[in-house]
């Protein structure tokens, strides 16, 4: 499978702080990824990155094999909606379509106004005097207009209400669908990503500590209930322990597997990702990569 | 033409329940063979779901025999899951409806009504495999 977005050994420092230390990715083309991680985990610096706004102080990043921003090419094939969707608040949606078809090779103008049409968003009234919801959608819009092979947002729901969530999720997934756009959308709101995202990223204090699918991720993590056992994570087929939890009589457990778990004193559910998600950042020293893993110091479970 | 709907508190996966109600719909002869399913475009937008999940289910689909996909035209059913016992759907359901009034009328609310299909749905079919037997 060819790769959309790598990164290898990526750093960037701001003076003597890492926002984004030794981190290794990749990102196979046609995923549609949550990039998730608490507030200062450095998703913003990560996408930053990834478009070229800001160069690295180690390592590398590459969008289809190439460094961000090398060529006109590569340019062109990136979509990037960065957080709370900057748009010139003087100008009209009308205006900006005709501007991203004079600064863009690839540029369909027809599609964003049938979009906002469609959507009952008014071409002619200033971006400014929109609703949050409705500029989203325009910079949604605006972005898929280029027809991009890559599409980067960054929080482009944190700011919107429940409504205006749906429909912006709504839009991205009709916008992408027709030619496998691959997508990675940083948010703090898991439960909104549950059926949106098939491949997660989760950064921790400048580093990632979980990759993968989404359903790999899910297959290999259970929730275990048993009677109490302290330190019970010597069960056959539990490769990690991630998070437990006692009562006087009771166990729970959420761990990582290596296989399956026979074990009949322990129940076993499924865990849903925001379960899954929410159990990482809870444990920073827990991690869940794939491959030759990563990380300076020894995970200890 | 049918329309997808999810069950947000369903353990079941997302594109197993678009499985479930695609069967459900050629079972009740809502779809029949040459009948075109939505567009991937479509179910992803309306849904706001993963476009990878509506294509996933559309492979199990075309994997079981029962659509088969034309490149840039879309799915269609190929086979249909009425069986000849379609015909009597109508009068047996109007029945039920009957019936459910007059449990309504005695009392029963809801959750007895489905405990007492339930439990007799059981009972019959066991006393009848016994007899088969």
């Amino acid at each position: 499978m060819s790769t959309a977005l790598e990164t290898n050994g990526l750093g960037k420092r701001y003076g003597r702080l890492w926002a984004l230390r030794d981190c290794s990715l990749r990102l196979p083309t046609g995923r549609i990824a949550a990039l998730v991680g608490p507030n200062g985990a450095g998703k913003t610096t990560l996408l930053h990155l990834a478009v070229g706004l800001i160069r690295p102080d180690a390592g590398a990043v590459r969008l289809f094999g190439q460094a961000p921003g090398s060529s006109r090419g590569l340019l062109s094939q990136v979509g990037f909606v960065a957080q709370q969707t900057p748009l010139y608040p003087d100008f009209t949606p009308a205006e900006l379509i005709t501007m991203g078809s004079k600064l863009n090779d690839r540029w369909d103008g027809a599609w964003p106004r049938e979009r906002l049409g469609r959507l009952g968003i008014p071409l002619n009234r200033q971006v400014g005097k929109l609703s949050g919801g409705q500029r989203a959608q325009v910079a949604l819009a605006l972005a898929l207009a280029k027809r991009p092979s890559l599409l980067l947002l960054d929080e482009p729901v944190a700011s919107l209400d429940p409504l205006a969530r749906r429909e912006f999720l709504q839009a991205l997934m009709g916008g992408v669908a027709d030619e496998g756009t691959t997508v990675l959308l940083s948010s703090h709101l898991v439960g909104d990503l549950e059926r949106v995202c098939d491949y997660l990223i989760l950064l921790q204090a400048g580093q990632v500590q979980v990759l993968g699918a989404v359903e790999d991720l899910l297959t290999a993590h259970k929730v275990l209930i048993g009677p109490h056992r302290p330190g019970g994570n010597r069960v056959p087929g539990v490769a990690a322990v991630v998070r437990e939890s006692h009562t006087g009589k009771q166990s729970t457990l959420l761990v990582r597997t290596s296989g399956p778990i026979h074990d009949p004193t322990w129940k076993v559910h499924d865990v849903s990702l925001e379960e899954l998600v929410i159990a990482y950042l809870a444990d920073a020293s827990a991690g869940a990569l794939p491959g030759p893993v990563h990380i300076e110091q020894e995970v200890t479970g | 033409m049918i329309e997808f709907y999810l069950d947000s508190y369903s353990k079941v996966a997302t594109y197993q329940q678009l499985v479930q109600q695609v069967k459900q719909s050629l079972r009740l002869g809502l779809l029949e063979p040459g009948d075109r399913l939505p567009k991937v475009r479509e179910v992803a937008e309306s849904l706001a779901i993963n476009p990878n999940t509506v294509l996933k289910a559309y492979r199990q689909l075309e994997i079981e025999g029962l659509v088969a996909g034309r490149v840039g035209v879309g799915t269609f059913v190929v086979r249909s899951l009425a069986g000849p016992s379609l015909a009597s759907l109508g009068r047996l359901r109007g029945e039920l409806v009957a019936w459910l009034s007059r449990a309504a009328a005695a009392g029963l609310e809801h959750e007895d009504v489905l405990a007492l299909v339930e439990t007799t749905l059981r009972a019959t079919f066991q006393a009848g495999q016994e007899e088969v037997a």
